[in-house]
């Protein structure tokens, strides 16, 4: 899986993109393109921002200065051109967040309906698909709090799928789960990166790195000391920085 | 006992005024309220000061004193309205006040994570506050929102000293004229807001079972 990083044309493109929380700079001057069909994941310590740079590229999070562009199209700041926008970047939260007063396929189907104006029956059928493919088909109809939290998270990705996103985004996706869960997820995921799908992934999850990267972001303090393919990067980390992040996560 | 049955037809009056200043007042507080609850919430710092400017102003007023506004101030203005519907204005605008604070804190009490799946999703904020956030807060507006339309049934009350023929100015005019049967004409008049403020109490029981969900 680790072919040439630059495979598609530039689809997310980040550039001098700096971030404050009060006082505190928390992504500075961060450069960053990401390529159709690409599937980069993102390093670092805790508080490094590497889910503040995730949550900027949807405008989650407003950033200070610099531009970050989807498919040439700058984001815009806010209303129904922002809105739009979004409906094309998947995302996928640490804590799933679903729509907890929603049957699971009603959660699949909010999105092309009221955002695409997709006819119900229609929705509820690619839906059904959806969580098939997913793996829990047969969970349609129950309520996000009946299901356990490898399930609730596959949901979450299921609905992300139904926008037909250019790009999902995934914030630590498995970190919030039991151990014997964090399987079921990852696989979905690794599918999704062989069908094609561009990603970008918070992850601490060094197999998946591996498995399924393109390339490897490694960050610290707010900037992105470090960009390889996934195998460079494990074996043979440039930065100090790098090297210590790893032998602190492979001790572990 | 006799000064309520020879005057049913004054009682039931009063009582339909009450009824009718409570029911309209209370589904145009519910509407300025909720719109303003959005308000305080939105991303737009202009609304959100709107908001907040309004709450403050209104919730720190007497409630007598924005009668007395609609009442006396705005006919000099060239606002002259009938007194039942300067009443209906002064106690949707006092209630909404309060009906704004209740949306507010049932919006804060859904989890963030809700709104930013539903904007991520690409949902406008008036979708994600309809679709995800305000059912998912009813459950926790219904509760006060019930006291605060008790409170409201009974605030109708202030319409008295603004010639508005509701209950309380019912019951007044009846314990001048029977004072002997005061005690029998203001408990006529408590069970007629009993009868008011009970069966809404039964129907908020009622919805907060509807509104209810696992989470
Ligand atoms: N809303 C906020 N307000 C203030 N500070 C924030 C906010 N969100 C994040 N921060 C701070 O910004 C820094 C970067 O946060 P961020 O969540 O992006 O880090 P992270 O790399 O995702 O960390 P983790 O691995 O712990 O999730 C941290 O110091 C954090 O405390
Ligand atoms: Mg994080």
């Amino acid at each position: 899986m680790t072919t040439g990083a630059s495979s598609g044309e530039p689809l997310v493109v980040l550039a001098g993109v700096n971030k404050h929380f009060g006082d505190l700079h928390v992504l500075k001057d961060v450069d960053l393109t990401i390529h159709r069909g690409e599937v980069v994941v993102i390093l670092g310590p805790s508080g490094s921002g590497k889910s503040t740079l995730c949550r900027a590229i949807n405008r989650l999070e407003p950033i200070d200065s610099g531009t970050i562009t989807l498919d040439g199209e700058p984001l815009p700041e806010e209303g129904k051109a922002l809105a739009r926008l979004r409906s094309d970047v998947g995302m996928v939260f640490q804590a799933f967040n679903l729509f907890a007063h929603k049957t699971v396929l009603h959660n699949v189907t909010l999105g092309p309906v009221k955002v695409r104006g997709m006819d119900k029956a229609a929705a509820e059928k690619r839906g059904r698909e959806l969580l098939d493919r997913v793996g829990i088909g047969e969970q349609a109809d129950k309520m996000p709090a009946q299901l356990s939290g490898g399930q609730q998270q596959r949901v979450a990705i299921a609905r992300a799928l139904a926008m037909d996103p250019k790009v999902i985004l995934f914030d630590e996706p498995t970190s919030a789960l039991d151990p014997e869960m964090i399987n079921e997820v990852l696989e979905v995921m690794t599918q999704l990166a062989k069908d094609g799908m561009t990603m970008v992934v918070v992850t601490h999850e060094m197999g998946f790195a591996r498995r399924a990267a393109n390339r490897v972001v490694f960050m610290d303090h707010g900037k992105i000391v470090e960009e390889a393919d996934p195998e460079t990067f494990f074996t043979a980390p440039r930065s100090d920085r790098g090297k210590d992040f790893l032998s602190k996560i492979l001790s572990h | 006992m006799g000064a309520l049955l020879d005057n049913l037809a004054l009682l039931r009056d009063g009582f339909l005024t009450t009824l009718r200043l409570t029911l309209i007042s209370a589904a145009l507080a519910l509407v300025l309220g909720t719109l303003l609850g959005a308000c305080r919430v939105s991303p737009v710092p202009t609304l959100r000061g709107i908001g907040t400017a309004y709450v403050e102003l209104v919730r720190n007023t007497p409630l007598t004193l924005v009668f007395f506004f609609f009442v006396f101030v705005a006919p000099q203005v060239d606002l002259k309205l009938p007194f039942e519907v300067s009443a209906v204005v002064a106690l949707s605008l006092y209630t909404a006040a309060f009906v704004c604070e209740a949306v507010r804190s049932g919006v804060n009490s859904v989890g963030v994570g809700q709104a930013e799946a539903a904007r991520a999703i690409g949902l406008t904020f008036m979708q994600t506050m309809s679709q995800v956030v305000l059912p998912q807060a009813l459950r926790t507006v219904v509760p006060p929102l019930i006291n605060i339309f008790i409170a409201l049934t009974k605030n109708t009350s202030v319409g008295v000293g603004f010639f508005v023929t509701e209950l309380m100015a019912v019951g007044i005019r009846l314990t001048n004229r029977f004072p002997a049967d005061i005690l029998t004409v203001l408990t006529g008049i408590a069970v007629c807001y009993l009868a008011i403020t009970i069966p809404a109490g039964v129907l908020a029981g009622r919805l907060e079972r509807k509104v209810a969900f696992a989470r």
